[in-house]
């Protein structure tokens, strides 16, 4: 008995062993730990045996059975382990190929400008005022210190509905309306942003319909030196800390004294190239402080107030700062253009 | 204005400036110097030569063989110019030399003749033909005897000298002639201006016995006088003048026409010759015209006077319109001998007007318009009338027969000082700030606290003392000007809340890829009137008075229309996948003809076609369709808070397909639609098929949402039960929605309809419509019962309702 139970263990780890699939496995655990297979058997056939031998043989039995369970076991684990493995390995994917497009889009380049510019003065306490694009002569131009025969009505050229009423030429005569609306009484700090409409065939550089932001600050002992600090913030925001602006002397009807701002080229830094014209100093926007007339016809004691207003074009900055060179792209709408200012 | 450098030396000394200095300076104290033209830039090697002898060509009929004499050498040159010949002294560009264009001189033979080096015209010396004077125009410029032979040729032709050109705002309109530029570069440059004094030897016959003047509109001609000058010699005027008038940009005629060019470019003040043989009278009346008078101009036009019209008259007819332009009949003549000088001062408005009206716009009603120095007048009469006389050896009748004051006073500014200091934020002392007025050539005076400014009346444009402030801030030097920041109480900057939605809109629909557009608010009259939201009249249309062009006449009251332009640009292009949305102003007259604002609303539109996934390498091909611009709709309603107040219904619109298309409303009014193209009109166009919608958006934005609040999360499990219905063809699920909604009471938290089928083992015209209904309450575990009560309420509404069947 004690060679019979030898042999089995000998014969059972050996099958097990060899046992390729989980499958076998279990027949074999069925095969030799069943109710029915041989150790149960040993163990029934104990009773024939003498006194003696029976616990000899019963533990023998136990251990022949313990080893082979714990074969079985190891060899469980074995092939469990070899089955994640070809899993794994019939799982595997190509990780390089596209992951599934993502569908997401982004602002026309100009109304990131906008945006970007918005947000600047916002911070420096400015509101955002939007008025009509269809004007009253007053509004665009008598409000402005351009009364009906001034000389200046011809550097812009409008686009008139009736006599009193046309598409404003800028975002300026909302600045009267903001001001009216003040009743005379300061801070006005804002920024109008919005399309103007002028006279202009459309080419590389005219566009008759553009973009316009102007801002506003009126209160109590506002200086040009503040404009010019404030100008100076926009400038090294919009167009980098290492920037420097110069004002120059100019003329609008509306703002008296007028200058021009000009930045320091961010191309060259000011060594001359292309975009600068060699000049190293690149004409970004216009500004001054508000003309007595304006600020008296809007309902402000120029005795009292001062203040500075500032115009720029969305699409110039933004043709230098992307490098655009024609401004027609901007109302074209080509999907090729749109989709390059992802970061914008 | 075009400014020579070599002539502004006679007013200011430029020593050590030069000229590219000079125009930056002349910039950053205000006026844009655009360009520095160098003249005879690229012009090397050509000298005054000496035509010994001069013959035909053996072998040419039209070309001579001419013997040059220069100086240091002699050549034989051959000329094909008819004016060419012996004892000229000519410009030759020698072999060697190089002319505008990089045009290199070699020696060669024409038809066998040797020719060493080119006699030159002013054309080619690089001056524009349309300033050659006459006599030069169809052959080579001839020198006078001064010119020394073998000398550079440049120097005499002034092509050695520089041209700036400068941009003239209205403001600055007293750099029209070159006191006034010498004025602002004295200033400038701190250093002093010297004014011609102009000198003249007067006959003793007085000029009033020839001429009478009278003014009758004395509001539009404030001064008129005029001068009498005899014994006129009309020939081509010196070759200085003729220089200084090319480099200004204007043609030389002859010497009296070009004396009136040259002290207007002086100046500043326009004057007029007359042939006082031809003026028809022995007076001059300036009144208005009449309506419909006639005269004609020196152009040659016939032109048709208005009441409105100042002009010159003989007492009878027009022989001038004031300030813009003389008659033909009494024009310069090589013939004249005697001529009527006129010095007058006109309102800057009545030129502006005639001349805008006549569209005439000459360098005389330039400087009317934007205001001359009336103390220039008489100065102005007396230099050219010397001029005459030096020029033309003409004799000066004596006296100035006029009307009107010579002069006027300075304009006088008081103001504290201290206000330069506090609108520029500078710390100048009193001193400092008359010196820079004083550089001006300003008369300025400190009192105390006061600043007193005389302002000459050669700048108009400085009535303020916001005028006078930067008068010393531009001299001063804005770089000068410190950048500080505001000092003023601090206020919050903020979007609106509409600012802030429309921003939320804009990142919604580009997060769910829709391209933004910007498209043009001027389109065609029939576009304007195409896919609006609600039907417009013809009346509603806001049009242009004077159009450009049809294509941009009237405003949008649609955004689509633009867009769908857009969208066939692409297809043109071969770009077929397009999503684009564009947020914009539509406008709708209140009334016609316009006397208040038009209406203008915010509208969202877009336009989708194509695929609406993004393809990739796995193949999978989504076309966008009806429900995915719907999808992106509701999306957009759902994240503003009122996609329960929102309601889609079939609808007809011209242009779109009458199965697709939806109305939309918000709380029962109409807010947009959207839908795919008519068949039809996207044949018409060569489009695929196209979706677009159109929302008013302010009305969409300016609804009152309530505030978020938060709801419990449910603390007892909701029960789900899928329901079937077969309903006719006809049946629209949103009714069944709406069905469902209403029977399913409070316990029926969310309706989704996940299964649409129509086809086999369902009879024709009928299909069945899957809903998945969750139930809660949120107090308690719903049992079977409560749920299948519910539920049998809901089959039970949509059977009577909707002739709904439960399918099996």
């Amino acid at each position: 008995m004690k060679e019979q139970l030898e042999s089995l263990r000998n014969e059972a780890l050996e099958q097990v062993n060899s046992a390729e699939d989980l499958k076998s496995l279990q027949d074999l655990r069925v095969k030799y730990l069943g109710k029915k297979g041989p150790i149960t058997e040993v163990l029934r056939g104990m009773g024939k045996l003498s006194k003696e031998e029976r616990p000899v043989i019963g533990q023998l039995a136990n251990e022949v059975r313990e080893a082979i369970e714990s074969a079985i076991k190891d060899k469980q684990e074995h092939l469990e382990l070899e089955k994640i493995k070809a899993q794994l390995a019939e799982e595997s994917i190509d990780v390089t190929l596209p992951g599934r497009p993502v569908q997401s889009a982004n602002h026309h380049p100009l109304t990131a400008v906008i945006e970007e510019i918005e947000d600047l003065f916002i911070g420096l306490g400015f509101s955002i005022a939007e008025g009509p694009e269809v004007e009253n002569d007053y509004y665009n131009f008598e409000a402005l210190n351009l009364p009906k025969d001034h000389p200046a009505r011809d550097m812009q050229d409008s686009f008139y509905i009736t006599e009193e009423i046309l598409l404003r030429t800028h975002t300026s005569p909302n600045q009267a309306r903001v001001m009216e609306a003040h009743k005379g009484k300061g801070p006005v700090k804002i920024i109008c942003p919005g399309k103007v409409y002028r006279r202009d065939t459309d080419d590389a550089t005219h566009s008759h319909q553009f973009m316009q932001i102007e801002g506003l600050y009126v209160d109590k002992n506002v200086r040009l030196s503040d404009l010019k600090g404030i100008l100076t913030v926009f400038a090294k925001e919009m167009f980098g800390e290492d920037r420097q602006i110069r004002l120059r002397p100019s003329y609008f009807p509306f703002t008296e004294p007028s200058v021009e701002m000009d930045i320091s080229c961010f191309h060259c830094s000011g060594s001359g190239c292309s975009v600068c014209k060699k000049t190293g100093w690149i004409e970004i926007l216009g500004a001054g402080m508000v003309h007595p007339h304006v600020l008296e016809m809007s309902g402000f004691d120029p005795k009292v107030y001062t203040g500075f207003a500032f115009g720029m074009g969305p699409e110039r900055i933004a043709m230098l700062k992307y490098g655009i060179n024609d401004i027609r792209h901007f109302y074209n709408n080509d999907v090729r253009f749109l989709k390059q200012f992802k970061r914008a | 204005m075009l400014v020579s450098y070599n002539w502004l030396k006679d007013y200011v000394d430029l020593s050590g400036v030069s000229p590219e200095e000079l125009a930056d300076k002349i910039t950053k104290a205000g006026i844009e110097v655009e360009h520095v033209h160098k003249l005879g830039e690229g012009i090397k090697d050509v000298v005054v030569g000496y035509v010994k002898s001069c013959s035909q060509h053996p072998n040419a009929d039209k070309l001579n063989v001419c013997q040059v004499d220069l100086g240091s050498e002699e050549a034989q040159i051959v000329c094909g110019a008819p004016n060419v010949a012996a004892g000229q002294k000519v410009a030759v560009a020698k072999v060697g030399a190089v002319l505008p264009g990089n045009f290199k001189i070699k020696k060669a033979k024409l038809r066998g003749e040797v020719s060493e080096g080119m006699i030159c015209s002013l054309e080619e010396l690089g001056i524009d033909g349309k300033l050659v004077p006459k006599e030069y125009q169809n052959g080579i410029y001839v020198f006078g005897d001064d010119a020394v032979v073998g000398e550079d040729a440049l120097p005499y032709l002034n092509l050695d000298d520089y041209v700036l050109e400068l941009d003239i705002l209205p403001n600055s309109a007293h750099c029209l002639n070159m006191i006034g530029v010498a004025y602002e570069v004295a200033a400038i440059l701190n250093r002093s201006v010297n004014l011609p004094d102009p000198a003249v030897e007067e006959d003793q016959t007085l000029a009033e016995q020839k001429i009478k003047v009278s003014v009758e509109a004395a509001d539009a001609a404030p001064y008129y006088g005029a001068r009498v000058i005899e014994n006129i010699r009309i020939e081509p005027s010196p070759r200085w003048m003729q220089n200084r008038l090319i480099a200004a940009g204007i043609r030389p005629i002859n010497n009296i026409v070009d004396i009136t060019n040259y002290v207007l470019l002086e100046y500043g003040q326009p004057l007029h010759a007359f042939d006082y043989d031809h003026l028809g009278s022995k007076q001059i009346l300036v009144r208005y015209a009449q309506d419909n008078e006639q005269m004609t101009t020196l152009d040659d036009e016939e032109r048709t006077l208005q009441s409105s019209d100042l002009v010159i008259t003989n007492g009878k007819q027009p022989v001038a319109l004031a300030g813009v332009m003389g008659g033909a009949d009494s024009e310069i003549a090589d013939e004249t001998q005697t001529v009527l000088l006129e010095a007058a001062v006109f309102d800057a408005l009545s030129v502006r007007r005639t001349s805008s009206r006549l569209q005439l716009r000459t360098d005389a009603s330039q400087r009317y318009e934007k205001g001359i120095d009336r103390n220039r007048v008489v100065p102005a009469a007396n230099r050219a009338a010397a001029l005459m006389q030096s020029i033309a050896g003409a004799k000066v009748l004596k006296g100035i027969v006029e009307q009107g004051e010579r002069e006027v006073a300075p304009h006088t500014i008081d103001m504290p000082w201290t206000k330069i200091n506090d609108v520029l934020g500078t710390t100048l002392e009193a001193d400092e700030i008359a010196s820079l007025l004083q550089r001006l050539n300003f008369n300025a005076n400190i009192a105390g606290e006061m600043l007193h400014v005389e302002v000459p009346p050669r700048r108009p444009d400085v009535t303020i003392p916001e005028d006078i402030v930067e008068e010393a801030g531009r001299i001063y030097g804005y770089d000068h000007v410190p950048a500080t920041l505001p000092e003023g109480e601090s206020t919050r900057g903020k979007l609106t809340s509409y600012q802030k939605k429309r921003r939320m809109v804009q990142r919604y629909f580009e997060g769910i890829g829709l391209y933004q557009a910007v498209t043009y608010s001027l389109t065609t009259k029939e576009k304007a009137q195409q896919l609006t939201i609600q039907a417009q009249s013809e009346d509603q249309l806001v049009e242009l008075s004077m159009p450009m062009s049809e294509e941009r006449s009237t405003l949008r009251m649609s955004i689509v229309p633009e867009l769908l332009d857009v969208v066939r640009y692409h297809m043109n292009r071969q770009i077929p996948n397009l999503k684009l949305y564009e947020i914009g102003k539509v406008f709708t007259a209140k009334q016609k003809p316009l006397t208040d604002l038009p209406l203008e609303t915010e509208h969202a539109a877009g336009a989708l076609t194509g695929l609406e996934n993004i393809q990739s390498w796995e193949g999978r091909q989504q076309p966008v369709d009806f429900y995915s611009v719907k999808g992106i709709l509701e999306g957009l309603f759902e994240k503003l808070g009122v996609l329960d107040n929102v309601k889609f219904t079939p609808a007809e619109r011209d242009l779109l397909h009458p199965g697709r298309t939806a109305d939309i409303s918000l709380n029962g009014s109409a807010i947009g639609y959207l839908g795919q193209l008519h068949p039809s009109v996207q044949k018409e166009k060569d489009l695929n098929d196209t979706y677009v919608f159109e929302i008013n958006l302010q009305a969409l934005l300016e609804e009152n949402v309530p505030e978020t609040t938060y709801r419990d999360l449910p603390r007892y499990p909701s029960v789900t039960r899928d329901i079937a219905l077969v309903v006719d063809e006809s049946v629209q699920a949103g009714d069944l929605h709406d069905i469902i909604r209403e029977a399913g009471g409070s316990l029926l938290i969310d309706i989704k309809l996940f299964d649409v089928y129509q086809g086999e083992h369902l009879e024709e015209g009928k299909k069945s419509l899957a809903f998945s209904l969750q139930y809660l309450d949120p107090n308690k575990t719903l049992t079977d019962k409560e749920v299948n009560k519910v539920h049998e309420n809901i089959l039970n509404a949509c059977q009577e309702r909707a002739g709904a069947v439960l399918r099996n």
